[in-house]
C-alpha cells in the first residue's frame, strides 16, 4: 500500500516536472539576469522543501522522546537525509547562479550562506547518528541534537543577515518582489512537485530505516540463541 | 537539599578534581598560544587591518581551546563508571548539568582571560578601552559556548571519535553566538563603544543563551537516562 | 509494601527486547539474588531498576515510588561494574563528596565512620589512584554505604574481590539485612550470594524463568537452579 502511494506521488511529480520545465523554457527571458534567473524556480523551491524537512524533522524527533516510538526516530532520520539533499542542490544550483551573474562560485550572501551552516548543522545530526551503535541511545541523542539544530536555524539565519547588513555584500535575486502572475503560478506548482519528490523520497527512505531495525533486531535474537 | 546546592556540590567536585590534575587546563592554555603564535604568520600583527580582524581571531582562538575543557567534561566521569554514581544521586539531571557548565565556565574563563592578555601583548591590542563592556561580552559568549559544549560533551561521552566530533558538532551551531562575541569584541578592541549601532549583535548573545540554557534544561534527563 | 516491585517490564534495544515481562518482587529486608548465564539481561534488569535507563513497557517501584524520582534515590544504593570514585581526589574527599551529594547531615564524619568500617582509615588522605585492587573495592563499598540506604543494588559485586574486600562486603551485607534493609543482587559467585540469599530469581534470555525463596538445596549445590528451571 506504502509502495502505492510513493509510486503514485513519484508520477504525478513527474508529470508535474515535465510539463514545468517545457512551460519554464518557453518563458521570456528576465530584463537583468537573462535566462540564468530561471533557476529560481528550481534553487527557492529547494530550501523551502528543506524547510518543511527540518520541522518535519524537529516533529519526529519530539514525538519520538515523548512516545519512544522507533517509526517517530524513522521518520526524523529519513526526512533530515532527504533535506540534506535538497539544500546540497539547493547551495549547487546558487553558486551556478552566483558564477553566471557575479563571475564567482559563491559570493557568502545571506541567503547561501545560512544554507551552507544549516547543512552542516544537519550533516552533523547523520554524523552523530553514524557514530553510535545502540539504538535507543542513537534515537534519543539524535532527537535532542534535532531540536537544537532546529532552535538554532533561525539564530543562525539572522546573524548572517546582520552581519551583511554592516559588512554588504552580494544580494541575489533582489527581484523576487516582482514575479508576473503566470510565473507565481509556474512556481507554485514546482514547489508542489519538488515536495512531491520529497515525500516520495522520504516514503522510501522510511521503508529502508524499518526493514533495517527489523534486520537489527533478528540479528540480536539470533545471537542471544 | 536545595537545587543551587547541589549545582555548587558539582562545580567544587569538577573544579577541584580539574585543579589538582590540570590536564584540561594546561592543555586548553598551550592550544591557545599556539594558535596565537601560528596566526601571526597568516597575519602580519604589526599591519593596522589584523587589528580589525582581531575580534574573529580571539574567538577562534577562544572557541577550539575552550573545546578541550568542554570535551573533558563528561569524559572524566568515565573512569571507573562515575557518571553512574552521578546519576544514581538524588542530583537532578538539570542540576548535574548546571554545575559541569559553571566548572566549564571558570575554567574556559581563566583561558580566555589569559589568552587576552597574551594576546594584547603579542598583536598590540589596546584592549582594556572598554574594559567592562568587553567582560560583558566575554562573559555572554562564554556562556553560550559553554552552555553547548557541555551538553554535545554529554551526548559524545560514549563516542570513540568523540575529540573529534565535539567540535564538528558544537561550531555549527554555536555560529550566531560566536558571530555576535567576533564582531562585538571587533568593535570594542578597535575602539568602537556598544552603541546602538551594534547593539543588536548583543540581544543576539543574550537571546542565544536564553534559549540554549533553557532547551539544555529541559532536555538534559533525556541525554543522561536512556 | 515490597521494597523493589517489578512490575511487566519490558527493555528494547531497537526492536530487540533485552527484557520481556518482568515480573519480580522484593520485600522489605529480603535479598534477593538475580542469577543467569552471560547475556541474559542482569546487569540490564539491574541498571533499569535502578533508574539508569526507562522501561519501554512496565512499571519499576522502589519504596512505592519510581527510581527516578530524587527522594527515592536517596534511599538508594548501588554498585555496578566500575568502583565509581574518583582516581585523583583521595579517599576522605571521595566519601565527603558523597555525603553531600546525598544531602547527610555531616558529611565528613559519616565519610570517617565508613573508611573505619571498610578498614580505609589509615588511607584516608591518599589518592585513590595509588590505592591497591582491593582498597579500590572496599572504598566502592564505602560509597555504595555511606548514605545508610534502604534499598541496595549490587551488579556482581563479588566478581574481582580480593578475600579481605569478600569478608568485608559480607559482613556489611549481613548487617543490613538484620537491620531490615533490601538487597538485590546479581551474581555469578553463586555460593557467597546464596549463602546471603533469601530469594534467587533466574533470568533466562530476559524473562524470568525461575523466582521464589532460597532453599538449602540451592545452597549446597549451585549449579541446582539452573539443572533444574534453567537450560543448565
Amino acid at each position: 500500500m506504502k509502495e502505492k502511494i510513493a509510486y503514485g506521488l513519484g508520477v504525478i511529480a513527474m508529470v508535474l516536472f515535465a510539463r514545468n520545465i517545457y512551460l519554464i523554457a518557453g518563458l521570456p527571458q528576465e530584463v537583468n539576469q537573462g535566462a540564468i534567473f530561471k533557476i529560481i524556480f528550481f534553487h527557492a523551491p529547494m530550501a523551502i522543501t528543506a524547510m518543511y524537512c527540518s520541522c518535519v524533522a524537529l516533529i519526529g524527533s519530539v514525538m519520538f522522546l515523548i512516545t519512544k516510538n522507533f517509526k517517530y526516530d524513522a521518520l526524523a532520520v529519513a526526512v533530515t537525509e532527504v533535506g540534506l539533499g535538497f539544500l546540497l542542490a539547493n547551495l549547487i544550483t546558487g553558486s551556478i547562479w552566483a558564477r553566471v551573474i557575479w563571475g564567482v562560485w559563491w559570493a557568502w550572501d545571506v541567503r547561501l550562506t545560512s544554507a551552507l551552516v544549516c547543512w552542516l548543522l544537519y550533516a552533523g545530526y547523520l554524523m552523530l547518528r553514524r557514530a553510535i551503535e545502540e539504538p535507543t541511545q542513537r534515537a534519543t541523542f539524535a532527537a535532542v541534537f534535532s531540536i537544537f539544530a532546529f532552535l538554532d536555524v533561525p539564530l543562525v539565519y539572522f546573524s548572517i543577515r546582520l552581519f551583511r547588513t554592516q559588512h554588504p555584500g552580494p544580494v541575489f535575486f533582489s527581484s523576487e518582489g516582482s514575479f508576473p502572475p503566470d510565473w507565481s503560478a509556474i512556481f507554485a506548482l514546482n514547489m508542489l512537485a519538488l515536495t512531491l519528490l520529497a515525500a516520495v523520497m522520504t516514503i522510501v527512505r522510511l521503508g529502508q530505516e524499518n526493514a533495517q531495525r527489523e534486520i537489527d533486531s533478528l540479528r540480536r535474537t539470533a545471537h542471544a540463541i | 537539599m536545595g537545587f543551587f546546592r547541589q549545582v555548587l556540590v558539582v562545580t567544587s567536585k569538577d573544579l577541584r578534581a580539574e585543579l589538582r590534575t590540570k590536564e584540561a587546563i594546561n592543555a586548553s592554555l598551550a592550544f591557545a598560544l599556539v594558535i596565537l603564535v601560528l596566526f601571526s604568520f597568516a597575519f602580519d600583527p604589526l599591519e593596522e587591518t589584523t587589528r580589525a580582524i582581531s575580534g574573529g581571531l580571539l574567538w577562534i582562538v577562544f572557541a577550539f581551546a575552550g573545546a578541550l575543557v568542554f570535551n573533558r567534561s563528561f569524559t572524566r566521569e568515565l573512569p571507573n563508571d562515575c557518571l553512574d554514581a552521578l546519576v544514581a544521586a538524588p542530583v537532578s539531571a538539570p542540576a548535574l548539568f548546571l554545575g559541569k557548565s559553571l566548572a566549564n565556565y571558570v575554567l574556559v574563563l581563566a583561558m580566555e582571560l589569559i589568552a587576552l592578555v597574551v594576546f594584547g601583548v603579542f598583536y598590540n591590542v589596546h584592549w582594556t578601552q572598554f574594559f567592562w563592556q568587553l567582560m560583558l561580552v566575554v562573559a555572554l559568549g562564554n556562556w553560550g559556548m559553554t552552555v553547548i559544549g557541555t551538553v554535545f560533551s554529554a551526548l559524545t561521552v560514549n563516542l570513540r571519535l568523540r575529540e573529534v566530533m565535539l567540535p564538528l558538532l558544537i561550531y555549527p551551531m554555536l555560529l550566531p553566538a560566536l558571530a555576535a562575541a567576533m564582531q562585538l569584541t571587533g568593535y570594542l578592541v578597535t575602539g568602537t563603544p556598544i552603541s546602538s549601532q551594534n547593539i543588536a549583535w548583543l540581544q543576539m548573545l543574550a537571546g542565544f543563551d536564553v534559549i540554549f540554557t533553557a532547551v539544555s534544561l529541559v532536555l538534559i534527563e533525556h541525554v543522561l537516562v536512556g | 509494601m515490597s521494597a523493589v516491585a517489578v512490575d511487566g517490564v519490558w527493555k528494547f534495544y531497537g526492536d530487540y527486547p533485552a527484557l520481556r515481562d518482568i515480573r519480580l518482587e522484593a520485600p522489605e529486608g529480603s535479598c534477593l539474588a538475580l542469577i543467569g548465564r552471560n547475556g541474559a539481561g542482569k546487569t540490564t534488569l539491574l541498571r533499569t531498576v535502578a533508574g539508569f535507563m526507562r522501561p519501554g513497557r512496565g512499571s519499576i517501584r522502589i519504596l512505592g515510588k519510581s527510581p527516578r524520582e530524587t527522594e527515592t534515590r536517596r534511599s538508594m544504593g548501588f554498585i555496578g561494574h566500575g568502583i565509581a570514585v574518583y582516581d585523583e581526589l583521595s579517599a576522605i574527599e571521595n566519601l565527603t563528596l558523597y555525603g553531600r551529594l546525598y544531602g547527610l547531615p555531616d558529611p565528613k564524619k559519616s565519610a570517617v565512620e565508613w573508611l573505619e568500617r571498610t578498614g580505609l582509615e589509615r588511607v584516608r588522605n591518599g589518592l585513590v589512584r595509588e590505592f591497591s585492587r582491593g582498597m579500590r573495592q572496599r572504598l566502592a563499598v564505602a560509597r555504595a554505604f555511606l548514605h545508610e540506604p534502604r534499598v541496595l543494588l549490587l551488579d556482581e559485586p563479588f566478581t574481582a574481590l580480593d578475600d579481605r574486600a569478600i569478608a568485608v562486603l559480607q559482613r556489611l551485607l549481613r548487617e543490613a539485612l538484620a537491620a531490615n534493609k533490601t538487597i538485590v543482587l546479581s551474581t555469578h559467585q553463586l555460593r557467597e550470594a546464596l549463602e546471603l540469599a533469601s530469594h534467587v530469581a533466574l533470568l533466562a534470555r530476559g524473562q524470568v524463568a525461575f523466582h521464589g525463596p532460597c532453599t538449602p538445596e540451592m545452597v549446597s549445590d549451585p549449579g541446582y537452579v539452573y539443572a533444574r528451571y534453567g537450560e543448565g
